[in-house]
């Protein structure tokens, strides 16, 4: 794929993208290639508001006319709020994963584990080296 | 080593997602899969199903081998032409692979059968044959392509000479003819796995590109073989693997109907099936309508309450209810309400007889 990579995003190695919002919280969803590589979607679970989430946990479950994937988060917080838009459109997740499409924000355990995450480049790398 | 239809390049150039089926790089979809399954409920879409095998039983014999070799009863194919959907068993009452019987004439018969298991199919029906006098011929040399939905007919037969387009659209549902098209060696079957009408194509496989370009230009859509999961889960048709094995019983797979008991007949695993039938069948299939949100999936635990637990044997998304629906073996006794465990939350379920969709139409309350 060619769509270039949103640079102010960062990444993880299970495809779920990260974006820093000026009140410090983080918003979470799934990268353009992991949308592309499920197909069409057509059910989500998000994690509830209040939730304590571990780094690396599964907490999501976004379902395609095939198959149920999990979605973890990239980070260790709270889940401030999810995109409840998603319960009856999970195609936004599709139309328009960085926007739109997005999962859950998060209020983080730790400010600094963002910049630890994956860059738009780690990330574009390591989508080279998979195909 | 995947193997590839004739049809494979193609796939690439048109942007398929390829997937390994039965041995077979075939394409799961070619964009979407939401949108090829509507493209068939709609108005015409085609998929290349050549990976399923063609094989020619013929021979003074023939019909009294099919008599004994399926649980289906070719004697009661009346007409020239005419289809049978049959299970094959083993002497334990499994089901061994499920196909489609055409009886071309008298003493000549087609049978089409699944990718995953051809080559089982074949070892076991050259040994039942025996001392039957006929002669079994697997049919790699033919492609084969569906072409499925209200349109699909009219499409594909208008690319077709006056006299074979005639000969096309006057077939029976469940019917099937040669073409004079390219030495009559173009087979044409009004059958499918999707709940619409349509043909079913065999043709010798260096055609099968030409034909696949010229329905395409006609406006037919190629759909992968994840539509082809959908419709058919719609349409109640069981998958063989997932909704039925050599370990289970066509009496508890809900193709009951497919057994013909009619006296003078010993076809393989009868005696298996008639002991089950004194005892007692003790599970059935049913569909599952999901009242709750979710996605049903296979392989999920129903709960029966005191009738006890089941499983899914095929479940999705269904693209044309918009609701998720499921194919599940249950004990007899199971009432009309189940809760089907799904990452270990009780949803609750409907139970429903299949077919969920047929000719685009909703056959179950919603």
């Amino acid at each position: 794929m060619s769509n270039p990579l949103p640079a102010d995003l960062r990444y993880t190695e299970s495809h779920e993208w990260v974006r820093q919002n000026p009140d410090g919280s983080l918003t979470i969803g799934i990268s353009d290639h992991a949308q592309h590589a499920l197909g069409d979607l057509v059910f989500v679970e998000t994690p509830e508001a209040g939730r304590v989430l571990a780094a690396g946990e599964a907490c999501a479950v976004v379902e395609s006319v095939k198959a149920a994937s999990d979605v973890y988060s990239p980070l260790a917080g709270t889940v401030l709020e999810a995109n409840a838009a998603l319960a009856e459109a999970p195609e936004k997740i599709n139309a328009d994963p960085y926007g739109d499409g997005w999962l859950w924000r998060l209020k983080p355990a730790s400010p600094a584990a963002f910049a630890a995450l994956l860059d738009a480049t780690g990330y574009q790398r390591l989508l080279a080296a998979a195909e | 080593m995947t193997q590839q239809t004739p049809l494979h390049a193609r796939h690439v150039e048109l942007g398929a997602r390829l997937v390994d089926f039965g041995g077979w790089d075939m394409p799961l979809h070619y964009g979407s899969q939401l949108e090829e399954h509507h493209a068939v409920r709609r108005d015409a879409g085609m998929f290349d199903v050549s990976h399923m095998r063609a094989v020619d039983v013929e021979g003074p014999g023939a019909t009294s081998f099919l008599r004994q070799l399926l649980a289906n009863d070719v004697a009661r194919l009346a007409t020239p032409g005419q289809a049978l959907y049959s299970c094959m068993l083993n002497e334990h009452g499994g089901v061994i692979d499920d196909l489609i019987v055409y009886g071309r004439a008298p003493g000549r018969y087609r049978l089409v059968v699944n990718a995953g298991t051809a080559a089982g199919d074949l070892r076991w029906i050259v040994a039942q044959a025996g001392a039957f006098a006929v002669t079994v011929a697997e049919r790699g040399d033919l492609a084969m392509i569906a072409v499925q939905g209200p349109n699909a007919r009219e499409r594909a037969a208008g690319l077709l000479p006056p006299a074979d387009r005639a000969l096309a659209l006057a077939l029976a549902n469940f019917h099937a003819t040669s073409l004079a098209l390219l030495d009559g060696s173009v087979f044409v079957g009004r059958t499918g796995y999707t709940g619409e009408d349509g043909f079913e194509i065999m043709l010798p496989a260096e055609h099968a590109v030409e034909l696949w370009n010229r329905l395409a230009g006609a406006g037919v859509r190629p759909c992968g073989l994840g539509a082809r999961d959908t419709l058919r889960l719609e349409a109640g048709m069981n998958l063989y693997g997932n909704d039925m094995d050599e370990a289970t019983s066509p009496l508890e797979a809900g193709l009951g109907w497919t057994v013909s008991f009619g006296p003078g007949r010993d076809f393989v695993g009868r005696a298996a099936l008639e002991r089950a039938r004194a005892a007692g069948v003790a599970r059935r299939q049913v569909g599952l309508l999901l009242e709750d949100k979710g996605i049903l999936r296979a392989h999920q635990t129903v709960h029966a309450g005191d009738a006890g637990d089941g499983e899914t044997t095929s479940g999705s998304y269904s693209p044309t209810l918009e609701r998720s629906i499921a194919l599940a073996r249950v004990p007899a006794a199971t009432g009309t309400m189940v809760e089907v465990d799904i990452r270990g939350k009780r949803l609750r379920a409907r139970v429903v007889k299949p077919p969920f969709v047929r000719h685009g139409r909703a056959r179950i309350q919603l």
